[in-house]
C-alpha cells in the first residue's frame, strides 16, 4: 500500500561488513546498543559471531556484550519472518478489547506470540505500547502503525502478513 | 501542488495516531483528487491536536480560521474538498478548529503549538512565539533561570514529582569537567502518549527547553532517549535537531552567545524498565538497564559519572513558557504543590480520547465522564487506571479525587505521568492484578529480589485464587508479598507494582476468587 514499509530486506551476514558497521560507529560514546541496533538493522538480527568482534572493539568481555543483547527484547538471534507483526498487550488496548484480537491473530496465523510461522513468513510478537491508547487497539507490521483495530481490520493485517 | 497563495492549505497530521488510522492514505488521496481537478493544494503536515476520537482530523485554511473535519476516511476526500473549496457545509466538519469546545476548554501551555505549526520548520515555531524563552534565558545567568524554574513550582512530569529548579541547582552547584542534559523519552506506560505527541508535533519545545536547562547548569551536551516503539517520534526529534543546528539554536556559541549545546538522539530496545531514570542512565551507557542504587544522586553522578540532569519530555517542554512568560504565570495555575498545568491523556475504553491539557485540580470524575464521555463502548464505567501499569486502579466511588500529587498519594494511587485508561463492566480485576505482576515479572532488570521474584510469585498466588484454592490465605500471601515488593524494591517498577494489585483487591473484592463467583458478581 506504502512505498514506505517494503517488507524486510536484508544483506546476508558477512564479518567485513560487520567490522565496517562497528568502525562507522566509533566515535559513539557508551554505543554498544547503537551498535547492536544498526547490526540488526542491516541483518535482521544479531548474528553470534558479532558479539565477540563488539566486544574487541569497545573493549569489552564476550559476556558483557552478550549480557547487553540479551538484556533488550527488541534484539534478536535468529533472522525474523518475512514480516513482523506487533500487536500490543498493555492495558490500554486490553481495555478496548484488544486480547480477543490478539487470541484471533495466534489462531489465524497457527503460533503463538514470540513464534514465526512454519513458512518463514510471520513473526508474531507482543509489544507493550505503541503510544495509540486512544486509538486502541493498535498493532505495527514492519514499521506501519494501524489503529482501532476490529475483527476485520486485524484480520485484514494477518492477511497481508501472510503474503 | 503550488506554494502560491491561491492554493487551497489543507492541514493533515503526521502524529503517529493519525498516521494508524489513515493520515498518510488522505495525503494521496487529497493529492490524487486535486490533480484530478486541476486545483492547486499545499498540504502541511502538523502534529496533532489531540482529539484523538476525531483523527483523522484535517483542516483547511479560511478567512475565519482553520477549519476543520473528521474522522475523515478515504472515500469522504471528494466530498470534503468540495466543501473546502466552497467553504460550505458537510457532514463531517467540526467548525473552527479552536473554537471546538473539547480543544476550548483546556489550558494549552505546553501544548500550545502541538497541531498548529509545521513540527519541521524552525521558521514556523519562532512564527508562533518559539525560542523567545531561550532568548530571556540568554540575558540571565545560570541562578537567574533556577530561580525562575524553582519560582513556577514545576515538577517532574515523568511520575515522580520532585521540583525540577532544586535537580538543576544542584548540577549547577556541583562541579565537573562536563555535565550532561538527559531526556527521558521512554513514554513505556500504557495509556500514556503526550511525550510521543509533542515530540512528533512541537520537537523544538523539547530542544528550546534542554537547551535552557544546559545553559542554566553549563552542560554542553544531551541526550534524548527515545523508545524503539517511537519510530515517528525519532525522526522528528532528528529532523527538529538538524533544523535547529542549521538555524544557530543548537552548536557552537548558540545565536551569538558564549554557550555550547549540543543535542542527539538515542533509541532504545524495548526494556520498560529503562525509563527509570538509572536504568536509562546505563542504557545510555551501552549496557544492560540494571537499575543503580541511590546515592550517588544523578545530580552528582548521572551520566558517565558526570552531573546530570535528568528530566522527563514533558519537564523540559515546560521550561520555554516559564521563561518566556514568567514563573508567577505557570504557578498562577494549579492546586496546592501541584502548579501549572497537566497535559492527561484520555484512552482505553473512552469515548472521547486524546490529550487534554489543564491545571490540576480538576477531578477525575470530570475527566472521565465529562470530558471522556464516559466509554466507547457504552457500557458503565468500572474502574480506570491512573498513572500506568504502575497506578492503582480507581473505582467510580473515588472519582471525587482531584488531580494533584498529593491527593491521589492520599488515595494509595499515583498521577505518574498523567494517563487514565478506562474500563467498562466486563473487566476482571483480578486478571488486570495478575497483568500487573506478570508485567513486572518480564520487564524487572533482576537485580532486586522482591521485584525479580515478588512479581513471580505474584502471578502464582493470584493463579491459585482465581482457581479458587485457599483463597483467604492465598490473599493474606498477596498482601505480604505486596508490601514486600512495595519498601524492598530498589525502584519504582518492583515498589509501584503493588498500586495497581492492592487498589484492585481493596476496590474489587469480589473479583477475586474462583472463576464462578467472579461471574456472578458481574451479573
Amino acid at each position: 500500500m506504502n512505498a514506505a514499509y517494503e517488507p524486510n530486506a536484508y544483506e546476508p551476514w558477512s564479518a567485513d561488513r560487520g567490522t565496517e558497521i562497528i568502525e562507522s560507529l566509533s566515535h559513539v560514546e557508551g554505543g554498544v546498543i547503537v551498535i547492536l541496533h544498526a547490526m540488526q538493522e542491516a541483518f535482521g538480527y544479531v548474528p553470534e559471531a558479532a558479539i565477540p568482534m563488539i566486544a574487541l572493539a569497545r573493549n569489552l568481555s564476550r559476556a558483557e556484550v552478550h549480557g547487553v543483547f540479551t538484556f533488550y527484547h527488541d534484539f534478536r538471534h535468529e533472522p525474523a519472518g518475512k514480516h513482523v507483526l506487533k500487536i500490543c498487550r498493555a492495558e490500554a488496548c486490553q481495555a478496548a478489547g484488544g486480547d480477543a484480537l490478539a487470541a484471533r491473530a495466534e489462531a489465524k496465523l497457527g503460533v503463538k506470540f514470540g513464534n514465526t510461522t512454519a513458512d518463514q513468513r510471520v513473526t508474531l510478537e507482543p509489544i507493550y505500547c505503541l503510544g495509540l491508547c486512544a486509538t486502541a487497539p493498535s498493532a505495527m507490521l514492519d514499521g506501519r502503525l494501524v489503529g482501532r483495530l476490529d475483527e476485520k481490520r486485524i484480520d485484514a493485517l494477518v492477511a497481508e502478513a501472510q503474503r | 501542488m503550488t506554494s502560491s497563495d491561491k492554493a487551497l492549505k489543507i492541514y493533515i497530521p503526521r502524529d503517529a495516531a493519525a498516521v494508524s488510522v489513515g493520515a498518510d492514505e488522505l495525503v494521496s488521496a487529497f493529492e490524487a483528487e486535486a490533480q484530478k481537478r486541476k486545483l492547486a493544494i499545499e498540504i502541511i503536515r502538523p502534529g496533532s491536536r489531540g482529539l484523538l476520537w476525531l483523527e483523522p482530523m484535517i483542516e483547511v485554511a479560511t478567512p475565519e480560521g482553520r477549519v476543520a473535519f473528521g474522522p475523515v476516511e478515504e472515500k469522504d476526500v471528494a466530498s470534503v474538498l468540495d466543501a473546502m473549496v466552497a467553504n460550505g457545509s458537510h457532514a463531517l466538519r467540526l467548525g473552527v478548529a479552536e473554537e471546538i469546545p473539547w480543544l476550548k476548554k483546556q489550558t494549552r501551555l505546553t501544548f500550545v503549538r502541538c497541531g498548529v505549526v509545521d513540527p519541521r520548520s524552525v521558521e514556523d515555531y519562532i512564527a508562533h512565539d518559539g525560542y523567545r524563552g531561550l532568548a530571556r534565558a540568554l540575558t540571565l545567568d545560570s541562578a537567574g533561570i533556577i530561580a525562575d524554574v524553582t519560582t513556577s513550582g514545576l515538577r517532574g512530569r515523568g511520575g515522580a514529582g520532585f521540583p525540577t529548579g532544586i535537580k538543576w541547582k544542584t548540577v549547577a552547584d556541583t562541579k565537573a569537567d562536563r555535565k550532561f542534559i538527559v531526556c527521558n523519552a521512554d513514554e513505556g506506560d500504557s495509556g500514556t502518549f503526550a511525550d510521543r505527541m509533542i515530540m512528533e508535533g512541537d520537537p523544538f519545545v523539547v530542544i528550546e527547553g534542554m537547551t535552557i536547562a544546559g545553559i542554566a547548569v553549563g552542560a554542553t551536551k544531551g541526550y534524548i532517549y527515545i523508545r524503539s516503539e517511537y519510530p515517528h517520534a525519532v525522526e522528528a526529534m532528528n529532523e527538529g535537531i538538524a533544523a535547529a543546528k542549521r538555524a544557530g539554536y543548537l552548536g557552537d556559541k548558540i545565536r551569538g552567545s558564549a554557550h555550547t549545546f549540543d543535542l542527539e538522539v538515542r533509541v532504545g530496545a524495548g526494556a520498560y524498565v529503562c525509563g527509570e531514570e538509572t536504568s536509562l542512565l546505563e542504557s545510555l551507557e551501552g549496557r544492560r538497564g540494571i537499575v543503580r542504587a541511590k546515592p550517588p544522586l544523578p545530580a552528582h553522578k548521572g551520566l558517565f559519572g558526570k552531573p546530570t540532569v535528568i528530566n522527563n519530555v514533558l519537564s523540559f517542554a515546560a521550561i520555554p513558557f516559564i521563561l518566556d512568560n514568567g514563573a508567577k504565570a505557570y504557578a498562577d495555575y494549579g492546586m496546592g504543590r501541584s502548579r501549572g498545568t497537566m497535559p492527561i491523556q484520555l484512552a482505553g475504553n473512552v469515548k472521547f480520547g486524546g490529550l487534554f491539557e489543564v491545571a490540576f485540580g480538576i477531578t477525575l470524575g470530570e475527566l472521565i465522564d465529562d470530558i471522556g464521555g464516559g466509554t466507547f463502548t457504552g457500557k458503565p464505567v468500572r474502574a480506570v487506571q491512573v498513572g500506568g501499569p504502575l497506578g492503582a486502579y480507581f473505582p467510580r466511588e473515588l472519582f471525587d479525587t482531584p488531580f494533584d500529587y498529593e491527593a491521589f498519594a492520599k488515595r494509595d494511587g499515583l498521577i505518574g505521568h498523567g494517563g487514565i485508561v478506562v474500563f467498562d463492566d466486563t473487566v476482571d480485576m483480578s486478571k488486570q492484578a495478575r497483568f500487573a505482576m506478570e508485567f513486572c515479572a518480564i520487564e524487572s532488570c533482576g537485580k532486586c529480589t522482591p521485584c525479580r521474584i515478588g512479581s513471580t510469585r505474584g502471578v502464582e498466588t493470584i493463579d491459585k485464587i482465581r482457581r479458587g484454592e485457599r483463597v483467604a490465605e492465598n490473599i493474606a500471601v498477596l498482601q505480604d508479598l505486596s508490601n514486600t515488593m512495595k519498601f524492598g524494591s530498589l525502584c519504582a517498577l518492583g515498589g509501584f507494582t503493588p498500586y495497581p494489585v492492592m487498589s484492585a483487591l481493596k476496590h474489587f473484592p469480589g473479583d477475586f476468587g474462583p472463576a464462578p463467583s467472579r461471574l456472578q458478581a458481574a451479573e
